[in-house]
């Protein structure tokens, strides 16, 4: 071990690479507010009484859970493009986060929403509120305050996920990573201290989510 | 929307529910055999008989919770078919109150009564909280307005649930079983709210199993077994000369608890 560290190209690097820390959360938040909004619309159309829109939504999930995230990237980045539709790395890969979390967020949400208790929905039907608005204003929250952990995690994953999108060159860490790794070949360096960023990361993800559960998903329960 | 008469002598006895010679089928189980049912505006039912015997079905028939197959159910003078506006309509006229109360539980007691009548009815905020802070006092529960269901217990929160059906200003309340998951000491502050809803003229069908109640506010107890209405009358007659055996049988083994 005669190795001699060198943090010269990290130090110089630093603002590139906050910057890339900002690029990564932005994937991150963007990639889960979209697979929130498919997540929810997926179990609508899940559970919807109308079959085809309930098997489109099975294939979508099967899809997604059993293809790689890389495949997925390349295929919106690389192979779209064939099909008329060019989209720049970033889109893409909030495109490609927002899809593949939205496939495990349907399971994950369909799961709280079949664990609430169907009194719940007898009542609400009962005073004359429509399916529509029983599943908005008395299913949701409840379920989705039932499925928080498992759904916080699922999102700690997207936040990892978004490294992936270094494979399109998309702005974000690893990509920011790599180019100063590619000038200074102090790998050791880059990818240490960017592994630490990544777990800060992570770690103020869980946070946020834990705040915005505690905002926007708590009331009292026995 | 009612079909009301032109007299209005005529429309004073148009029946609040009717229901004809409905059935209802689980698969091949005959739920409900023959209902024959009026219930007048103001009167208060109670309807008893054995686990299984169908009591809930019926009334859960009257909002359609659930779905019958023969015969047909007129509530108000709307006649109550498949049609999801008509079942809306009758939904809006007729208030349920649960055996587990099923209170929302992420809306605090004041959201709870308010959230029908906004986003069915259409009434605006204060409106509605107006109706709600009245009514949760009839319910003598207004100082519990801004908890949370969890927070409540028993008692408290199925008052809550008769004051959420109330906000909708229903014509009719349907009771089912609403004393049944209580604490025993729990039980007379709900019975005594259900006393003064019917005192104040409500229309009232109730399944229970609280035959004090029946006695003191019923204007007919209604006998079910096996799907089917088998003895009704004033309570005083009811109680006293049952004229079936199975009715004879119910009340034996329900009657010494009390």
């Amino acid at each position: 071990m005669s190795y001699t560290f060198d943090f010269t190209p990290v130090i110089n690097g630093f603002p590139t690479l906050l910057l890339g820390c900002i690029g990564t959360l932005w994937l991150a938040l963007s990639g889960m507010t979209l697979a929130i909004v498919i997540g929810i619309g997926g179990v609508v159309l899940r559970d919807s009484h109308i079959k085809p829109l309930r098997w489109l939504v099975i294939a979508f999930v099967e899809l997604i859970r059993n293809t790689p995230f890389l495949v997925q990237i390349y295929f919106i980045f690389f192979a779209l493009p064939f099909m008329g539709i060019r989209l720049n790395p970033t889109p893409t890969a909030i495109i490609a986060l927002g899809v593949n979390g939205g496939a495990y967020a349907i399971e994950i949400i369909r799961g709280g929403v079949q664990s609430i208790n169907k009194g719940q929905l007898e009542a609400g039907r009962a005073l004359g509120l429509r399916k529509g608005q029983v599943f908005r204003l008395i299913v949701l929250k409840p379920a989705l305050r039932a499925i928080f952990p498992s759904l916080a995690s699922q999102f700690i994953l997207l936040t990892l996920t978004t490294s992936i999108a270094s494979a399109v060159a998309a702005y974000e860490l690893t990509s920011v990573a790599k180019l100063i790794e590619n000038e200074s070949f102090r790998s050791f360096e880059v990818y240490g201290t960017i592994t630490i960023m990544y777990l800060v990361m992570s770690w103020m993800m869980m946070n946020f989510l834990n705040f915005m559960s505690r905002r926007y998903l708590s009331y009292p329960v026995k | 929307m009612s079909t009301s008469a032109s007299s209005p002598a005529a429309a004073a006895i148009a029946p609040m529910i009717a229901m004809e010679g409905v059935e209802k089928w689980y698969g091949t189980f005959k739920a409900l055999t023959d209902i024959n049912l009026t219930v007048r505006p103001g009167e208060k039912i109670v309807l008893c008989g054995p686990s299984g015997s169908g009591k809930s079905t019926l009334i859960r028939c009257i909002n359609h919770l659930e779905t019958y197959e023969k015969g047909r159910i007129v509530v108000d003078g709307v006649l109550l078919d498949n049609n999801p506006k008509t079942i809306d309509v009758v939904r809006r006229e007729v208030g349920m109150v649960f055996q587990q109360f099923n209170l929302f539980p992420h809306l605090t007691v004041l959201q709870n009564c308010t959230l029908a009548p906004m986003r069915s009815r259409g009434l605006a905020r204060d409106a509605a909280e107006a109706t709600a802070r009245r009514l949760l006092g009839r319910v003598k529960i207004l100082d519990q307005a801004d908890k949370y269901p969890a927070q409540l217990s028993g008692g408290q929160q199925q008052r809550v649930a008769i004051a959420r059906a109330l906000c909708m200003e229903p014509k009719a309340m349907l009771f089912d079983e609403p004393t049944s998951a209580l604490d025993p000491e729990m039980v007379k502050e709900v019975l005594d709210t259900m006393i003064g809803l019917a005192k104040d003229g409500m229309t009232m069908i109730c399944v229970t199993h609280e035959m004090g109640f029946a006695r003191q506010v019923a204007d007919r107890v209604i006998f079910m077994s096996e799907g089917a209405i088998v003895e009704e009358g004033p309570p005083a007659e009811f109680f006293q000369n049952p004229r079936h055996q199975r009715t004879k049988k119910f009340l034996g083994e329900i009657l010494p608890r009390y």
